[in-house]
């Protein structure tokens, strides 16, 4: 599983009062913290707050890197804050994300290319969020297809079904996971799968957040998933990742078997 | 037609051995002998297995290369490093064994230096399979051997604490050793890494089974364990190593047979290993090890 640690954005409090008063401190340990709790890459979002978000992108990214060279999952709608982000870059960065729009896939197809960066592409377009897994399918298509037409490589491409909060859109979960099943038989080899988890449980009491979070990671696991941006601070949430990766056969059973995912 | 290669995610850590003379071992990047997939940048090795005693339950034909020497260790190794260009040399402390001479601690640690003077290849020390006496044995050996980075042996999943904590303060490798179980094997070398013992320290050792008394479990285990490192199972990814020639004579063909049988049998098993991902073969007749040499010579070139 690849996993991206959703922690460094500006929604989070700590986080955009660190960009405000430029305290580079709580970014290092939340940096750290990821990575050591088994993060592969660490999303980058400046929130929805900020003034400047150019310049907090700068900040942030910087800051970030110099602490450590791990990948970054640049997150913004604003192309040229994507384009800051990922010109700033020390790894292999990731776009977060495109949709199915044209003119939208168009410009970020070209940036990947540039910049040699993976993606992540929204099932949804200008309409929206697909009801159901057909919906979303066809935008899947529509996101490979345009991948072939401006040569980009499918192996680097994440389809996310976006999940939405089970508290007010109960029936989307198992749209996504039928999705992610069937997006494995878009292309040879196929396109890759990606979750971004927490939104599932956005909305639900506090004491409940974790357990739903896990449960569908579980379930999201049996049916393929790939990558997930998620809390990789949440140790229920990565102990259930492990355990549902060894009983799909993705790493050899042994006793310590959470110790041993966890030294890799 | 397009020739598919396999590109691996991760490779097989490299073990050194020795300290005058030293031999890398591991390091490979896809399966052995596979053309184009595999540059074995190590290639794979012949240990000779020396006793500290005369191994008298050893067959005749066995036995009869080695004349006199088998009764003094040092020479016997000097034999098998100048006379049959063995790579290094495994000795076997089989006479502290308390059903045979029950030799001492000092006893055993006097033999191996004089086995250190003879040769400068690198060493591979193993007790005599008594396990309370071997924690004693190994853990003064490796002291006296301090420095030279041998690899000490057998660590297995009920003793392996007293071994691995005198590797690691004399600075030797050691053997992890699983019943032919890939599960066990991968527990073991974490619980080997728990003591805070350096991963590139551990030569795997599926209990090898000959030709025709269980060969193929091992040749399936051998070969999924380096599947599983290739893959990226940090914990499966050293290098491995078969005691061959310990378990093609064992045989009643190898015993009995017509003069060339066991080493034939010998021969059978050490390719058979080697296919499956082996770095370090432990054999025991000369002739045997001419051929597996050739072999191995033939396969990376």
């Amino acid at each position: 599983m690849f996993i991206i640690g959703e922690r460094i954005n500006g929604m989070f409090k700590d986080v955009a009062r660190a960009i405000k008063e430029k305290d580079k401190s709580v970014i290092h340990d939340l940096a750290l913290k990821q990575v050591s709790c088994g993060a592969n890459a660490l999303d980058v979002n400046v929130g929805p707050a900020s003034a400047s978000p150019k310049e907090a992108m700068e900040w942030l990214v910087k800051t970030i890197e110099d602490v450590t060279d791990i990948s970054l999952a640049i997150d913004t709608t604003k192309q040229d804050v994507m384009e800051l982000g990922l010109s700033l870059c020390k790894s292999k960065p990731i776009i977060n994300s495109v949709n199915a729009n044209e003119e939208k896939m168009k410009a970020l197809f070209g940036l990947a290319k540039k910049y040699k960066a993976s993606i992540i592409g929204l099932t949804m377009d200008k309409s929206g969020i697909p009801k159901d897994s057909e919906g979303r399918m066809e935008l899947a298509m529509k996101i490979v297809a345009s991948c072939v037409e401006y040569g980009i490589d499918i192996a680097g491409l994440y389809l996310d079904a976006v999940i939405l909060p089970v508290n007010v859109a109960q029936p989307h979960a198992k749209e996504v996971l039928k999705t992610i099943r069937d997006s494995k038989l878009l292309a040879e080899p196929s396109p890759k799968t990606v979750l971004g988890l927490s939104n599932i449980s956005q909305g639900s009491p506090a004491e409940y957040k974790s357990l739903i979070n896990r449960t569908f990671l579980t379930m999201a696991i049996a049916n393929g998933l790939d990558a997930a941006i998620l809390d990789v601070t949440d140790k229920e949430l990565m102990d259930s990742l492990i355990t549902a990766e060894l009983l799909m056969e993705k790493q050899l059973y042994c006793n310590s078997y959470l110790e041993a995912y966890r030294k890799k | 037609m397009e020739r598919l290669i396999e590109k691996w995610q991760d490779k097989i850590g490299e073990v050194t051995l020795g300290s005058k003379k030293t031999i890398k071992i591991g390091g490979e990047t896809g399966i052995y002998f596979i053309d184009g997939e595999d540059r074995c940048p190590n290639p794979p090795c012949v240990a000779m297995e020396v006793w500290d005693m005369e191994p008298e339950a050893w067959p005749e034909a066995l036995k009869s290369n080695f004349g006199k020497a088998l009764k003094t260790p040092g020479d016997w190794v000097k034999m098998c490093v100048d006379k049959f260009s063995a790579d290094l040399i495994c000795l076997r402390l089989a006479s502290t064994h308390p059903d045979t001479k029950n030799a001492s601690c000092e006893e055993a640690g006097k033999t191996l230096e004089k086995v250190m003077k003879s040769v400068s290849v690198p060493l591979i020390v193993i007790g005599s399979s008594a396990i309370e006496k071997d924690n004693e044995v190994l853990a003064h050996c490796a002291n006296v051997a301090k420095g030279e980075n041998c690899l000490f042996g057998i660590a297995t999943q009920a003793n392996y604490k007293t071994l691995t904590a005198a590797c690691l303060s004399a600075g030797h490798a050691i053997i992890s050793e699983a019943p032919i179980d890939i599960n066990i094997a991968k527990q073991l070398n974490i619980l080997i890494c728990d003591m805070q013992f350096p991963a590139d320290k551990i030569v795997i050792h599926h209990a090898t089974g000959a030709l025709g008394y269980g060969l193929e479990y091992t040749y399936s285990i051998m070969e999924r364990t380096r599947l599983a490192g290739l893959s990226g199972d940090r914990m499966l990814s050293m290098p491995m190593m078969s005691f061959v020639g310990q378990e093609a004579w064992r045989t009643k063909e190898a015993k009995t047979g017509l003069l060339d049988t066991g080493i034939l049998w010998e021969i059978a098993t050490a390719t058979a290993c080697l296919n499956s991902g082996a770095d370090i073969l432990v054999m025991n007749h000369p002739k045997a090890v001419e051929e597996t040499k050739k072999a191995i010579n033939k396969l990376t070139l």
